[in-house]
């Protein structure tokens, strides 16, 4: 089973997202900001991280650019999932490490279709 | 629905489009038609058939296949038959032709145009091989309407989310609002048709590959095989027909053959063997299965 630790300051979301990937038969962890996911990637990389960008304390940029630089941090595929879903926002993600992106809202059709994408299904 | 209202649309449907309206397809006909209803100010679908039934009601009629024709697509629909197109076709048709240097390919049910743009897009990505080459994508459907969308080429955030890589969206598509619409150069690669099936094919001229995905899902034997049998007639002797992967010519069609290690894959008889052995190149398309409309006609 790969792992998948979701990342966003919204309960309901991490949830949500939780339901989804268990479907597709990863294992979860959940983070509620950037500082605490990187904590847990530094304990154990997970496979697959999906990622808000706009949380308090530690933002997904931030929290991407940290991770990169980590020790085995170039390995986990990063799936934005966000409300900024404008070009800009895509380019300076994909361009700073993100493997894909997601532009909130998302369904299970399109978790899906990403993670295929990134080859973690 | 009355039994004789059931009648008239499932006969009037198979004569335009060829939709066989079978038991299974029977709740198409209140999610698909009630809307119709709503916009024709009719109160209910037996109102709909009585209005439908009028000599003078062509354009209702022409609202009602439509609305029974239009499915789901996605860009790059399903990822394998594009990975196909990518390994398999496209170098076998590169080298077959490299005198001529051209190329047509027919979209036989182009929808709301995600899968010829898809095709349109793994071309340009190719485009150092297709320099000099003429290549004509034809996108035909039967309903005008979607294909104003189409050559629109404006799609939701939903839309460009199934199927789409977002180095794809990055590169082909901007933003207009709340819409993504896809690259002039793009959309000037596809050209969109009207046509229905079950038209005379004669004035397409001939075609090297024909996509005709999860079309014939929607037609009775006897419609499939004459659809086929006008396909085969429109491919060029080594050319490709691609179906859905679980779409089967047995017992339809004696004129193609399966390309044997590519699901979806047809060639006409005697050229299946030849079509297998084309090099299959070492990465594989990297693009994603993906979302929308389909037209079934």
């Amino acid at each position: 089973m790969k792992s998948c630790l979701v990342v966003d300051d919204s309960a309901v979301i991490r949830k949500v997202a939780r339901r989804i990937l268990e479907d597709l038969d990863f294992t979860i962890e959940e983070a509620e900001d950037g500082k605490v996911a990187l904590a847990k990637c530094r304990d154990s990389m997970p496979d697959a991280v999906l990622l808000d960008w706009n949380m308090p304390v530690m933002d997904g940029m931030q929290f991407l650019l940290a991770l990169r630089k980590a020790e085995g941090g170039d390995k986990p595929k990063v799936v934005f999932c966000t409300t900024e879903n404008d070009l800009d926002h895509i380019m300076k993600a994909i361009r700073s490490g993100a493997n894909e992106y997601i532009m909130k809202p998302f369904d299970r059709e399109i978790v899906e279709a990403k993670f295929q994408e990134v080859g973690l299904l | 629905m009355t039994p004789g209202g059931y009648e008239y649309l499932r006969g009037m449907l198979h004569e335009k489009s060829g939709l066989a309206l079978t038991g299974d397809k029977q709740y198409l006909i209140e999610s698909r038609l009630i809307p119709v209803a709503r916009r024709h100010g009719h109160a209910g679908l037996d109102e709909l058939v009585r209005a439908a039934r009028n000599p003078g009601s062509e354009a209702l009629r022409a609202d009602i296949v439509e609305a029974m024709t239009t499915n789901e697509t996605f860009f790059f629909r399903d990822k394998t038959p594009f990975e196909h197109f990518d390994n398999l076709i496209l170098p076998a048709l590169l080298k077959a032709r490299s005198n001529r240097r051209r190329l047509r390919i027919w979209c036989a049910a182009a929808s709301t145009g995600q899968e010829p743009y898809s095709l349109a897009m793994m071309l340009d990505q190719n485009a150092h091989k297709l320099a000099g080459w003429n290549i004509e994508i034809l996108a035909t459907d039967i309903s005008i309407e979607v294909l104003e969308k189409a050559k629109a080429g404006l799609y939701t955030q939903f839309e460009v989310q199934r199927g789409l890589p977002i180095n794809y969206l990055m590169k082909y598509f901007k933003q207009v609002g709340d819409m993504w619409q896809i690259a002039p150069t793009i959309r000037q690669k596809v050209k969109f048709a009207p046509f229905n099936l079950l038209a005379d094919y004669a004035a397409l001229g001939s075609f090297d590959v024909v996509f005709c995905r999860n079309v014939l899902i929607y037609f009775d034997t006897e419609t499939k095989r004459d659809v086929l049998a006008r396909m085969a007639g429109s491919l060029a002797p080594d050319g490709y027909l691609l179906l859905g992967a679980a779409e089967t010519m047995l017992g339809v069609s004696e004129r193609f053959e399966g390309v044997a290690g590519y699901r979806g894959v047809h060639a006409l008889k005697g050229q299946g063997d030849q079509a297998a052995a084309a090099p299959a190149r070492q990465q594989p398309f990297q693009a994603e299965a993906g979302a929308g409309r389909l037209r079934a006609v």
